[in-house]
């Protein structure tokens, strides 16, 4: 018998009646996984859209930002007064953004890893205050912080005064708080078991610190100081805040102000390079952090970012 | 802390007070906190004392600029006075602003509850394996410059913008809509699209801490998923909404460059902008101050509440 043959004698199974899609939307509009796959990537592509469109038009030959038309680098290099190689303005505004990112990062990493070193051990009134009013940095809005700062440097501590040092000030205080999140989270994870074995060998506190507890965090450490480099570099309310003069302009302002008056691509141009810088200083410390810790692991330290 | 085999060792270090049971001297790890402690006494809580000096001091009529009453018994409250004046009446310097900035953080704080719902859930459980890569994607606007983002959607709504051209190619709109005319409109999309990422991470964080058992004894009990969804998913991620709510709103409170760079109209302006504009004009300063510290006070409740739930979150962790 031919296997057509053979259908036509089985009997008809008849499939019972599909619900309709509208139906089994209503019914269960999570279970199907569709509709969020394509919420999703529409969410991407509204959240990245408008990055690649600047990044692209970076390279436009023209000045305008919204026709393009064609691939240069005439805003990066060659145009002879408003690229970012020959717009003095434009070059001092990345000195001095990477100049406030390093030194807060330098400043606040450290602060902040001490301070969760403790927190994480002391555990008494005075230290619930202090872990209180850390956090509550964390979430006070920017421009509360700055002009809060912008009224105590020009009325009480009169001789810092506006200026580098003031954005600086700035954004330790804005900063301070990812270290202290992000190194407590690891501590939380690692436990006390090595720590003890250290000190159950004979170390002293100190050695302990040296030899056992700061290398474990090293990785946090590290991803600390990448959130904090990267978070300060794009700043804009505290160091618009607490300039004096366009000495203090970083690269955030300067957009600002190109965006206000009349852009022109070197905007994007200046935009663009701070994005690349950014992005090769997070993958690293990413890189980094996923060698030496678990996974998992890794996960549970962004979670504790926004908390 | 204390164990067996830890106490005759440490009695040779000298500094150890192994006989109380402690393994470091009692300052040993206080100590580490005093630089924080200290930084943020003076550049964090301080500065909150500056703000009320200069609020409740006066203005130097010859000097033309604030002077401030240290001692808070010479406190004067003319100028929250006049700033409460202001807000009160209807054709006062604040009011406009203060409704607009309600008026605009609801808007754009629901906008974002709508979207990062959604995204969230399908980051937490639908992601499957291109949950790193989307991780990843969904992280990346934290580092991306917000000013280069905003002056591309300047861009992008120009009338010529690719906004209005693919509106128009699609058949509609017939003619360019002028987004950046001051629309409260743009002000709304533009504060949800910066502050969305804020409200996804606390929502991400707490449906992913969901174990799926929850939702097997859900099913398995015979709810239907949408009912499980209602019953089980949603209630379990009802403080996470309320924190998102907080964390993702309270920035926005504070913005003043998205209303200056995509709308920039009178009828548009923010608390943020009168702020920011009285900063500027020396013999204002005492007034930004006052409102600085009317806008603390109508944020201290939703500060507190957020400080508070994620504190009863972290002591539960530890639990």
């Amino acid at each position: 018998m031919s296997a057509q043959a053979r259908e036509e004698f089985a009997p008809r199974v008849v499939p019972p009646p599909k619900p309709s899609r509208a139906r089994e939307l209503l019914q269960n509009p999570w279970g199907r996984t569709r509709f969020l796959w394509v919420f999703a990537i529409a969410y991407v592509i509204w959240t990245l859209f408008p990055v690649a469109n600047a990044v692209l038009f970076s390279f436009n030959k023209a000045r305008s930002l919204a026709q393009w038309q064609g691939f240069s680098l005439r805003w990066y290099v060659t145009d002879p007064d408003n690229s970012v190689l020959h717009d003095p303005a434009l070059g001092h505004a990345i000195l001095q953004s990477l100049k406030l990112a390093t030194l807060t990062a330098c400043i606040a990493v450290p602060i902040g890893v001490a301070f969760a070193l403790a927190l994480h051990r002391w555990r008494t009134r005075t230290a619930r205050t202090a872990n209180f009013t850390m956090m509550f940095s964390f979430v006070t809005p920017e421009l509360i912080l700055a002009v809060s700062l912008f009224l105590l440097l020009i009325n009480a501590f009169k001789t810092i005064g506006l200026g580098t040092t003031a954005q600086l000030i700035g954004l330790v205080v804005l900063a301070l708080a990812y270290p202290v999140v992000i190194v407590r989270a690891r501590l939380l994870s690692l436990g006390s078991s090595y720590e003890e074995a250290a000190l159950d060998l004979g170390a002293s506190p100190v050695r302990m610190l040296g030899r056992v507890t700061l290398p474990l965090l090293g990785p946090s450490i590290l991803a600390s100081g990448a959130v904090v480099f990267a978070l300060t570099l794009d700043d804009f309310v505290i160091v618009d805040q607490l300039s004096r003069d366009a000495g203090d302009q970083t690269v955030s302002m300067a957009i600002y102000g190109a965006a206000r008056t009349g852009p022109t691509p070197a905007a994007n141009a200046i935009g663009t390079i701070m994005l690349t810088a950014s992005t090769i200083i997070i993958a690293i410390a990413f890189v980094v952090y996923r060698r030496t810790v678990r996974r998992r692991e890794g996960i549970e330290a962004m979670r504790g970012l926004p908390a | 802390m204390s164990s067996e085999t830890a106490l005759p060792l440490k009695r040779r270090t000298p500094r150890s007070t192994a006989e109380r049971g402690a393994l470091y001297p009692r300052w040993f790890w206080p100590s580490f906190a005093v630089p924080g402690s200290v930084y943020l006494l003076l550049f964090f809580l301080f500065p909150f004392y500056v703000v009320l000096a200069v609020t409740f001091g006066t203005v130097d009529p010859i000097l033309r600029q604030p002077v401030p009453a240290w001692n808070p018994l010479h406190w004067n409250a003319s100028i929250l006075t006049f700033t409460f004046s202001n807000i009160t009446h209807s054709d006062g310097l604040y009011q406009a602003p203060l409704v607009h900035t309600f008026a605009f953080v609801a808007g754009a704080t629901v906008i974002c509850l709508l979207i990062g719902y959604p995204f969230a859930y399908f980051l937490a459980r639908k992601s499957g394996r291109f949950k790193g890569l989307f991780l990843v994607l969904f992280f990346a606007p934290f580092w991306i410059s917000y000013m280069l983002r905003m002056l591309s959607w300047q861009s992008l709504l120009l009338d010529n913008g690719y906004v209005n051209r693919i509106l128009m190619s699609l058949g509609i709109l017939s003619h360019p809509y002028g987004w950046l005319d001051g629309k409260p409109v743009t002000v709304i999309i533009g504060l949800a699209y910066g502050y969305v990422p804020f409200m996804v991470l606390p929502l991400y964080a707490s449906l992913d801490r969901i174990h799926p058992s929850f939702l097997e004894a859900g099913r398995d009990l015979g709810c239907s998923p949408l009912r499980t969804f209602l019953r089980v998913t949603l209630p379990l991620s009802r403080q996470a909404i309320l924190a998102g709510l907080v964390i993702c709103s309270l920035p926005m409170f504070g913005d003043y460059f998205t209303q200056q760079l995509l709308a920039d109209t009178s009828n548009t302006r923010m608390i943020g902008n009168a702020i920011v504009e009285q900063l500027v004009v020396p013999i204002f300063v005492s007034r930004a101050a006052a409102l600085i510290l009317v806008l603390i006070v109508l944020l201290l409740v939703p500060i507190l509440y957020y400080l508070r739930s994620t504190n009863r979150a972290a002591e539960q962790g530890i639990a």
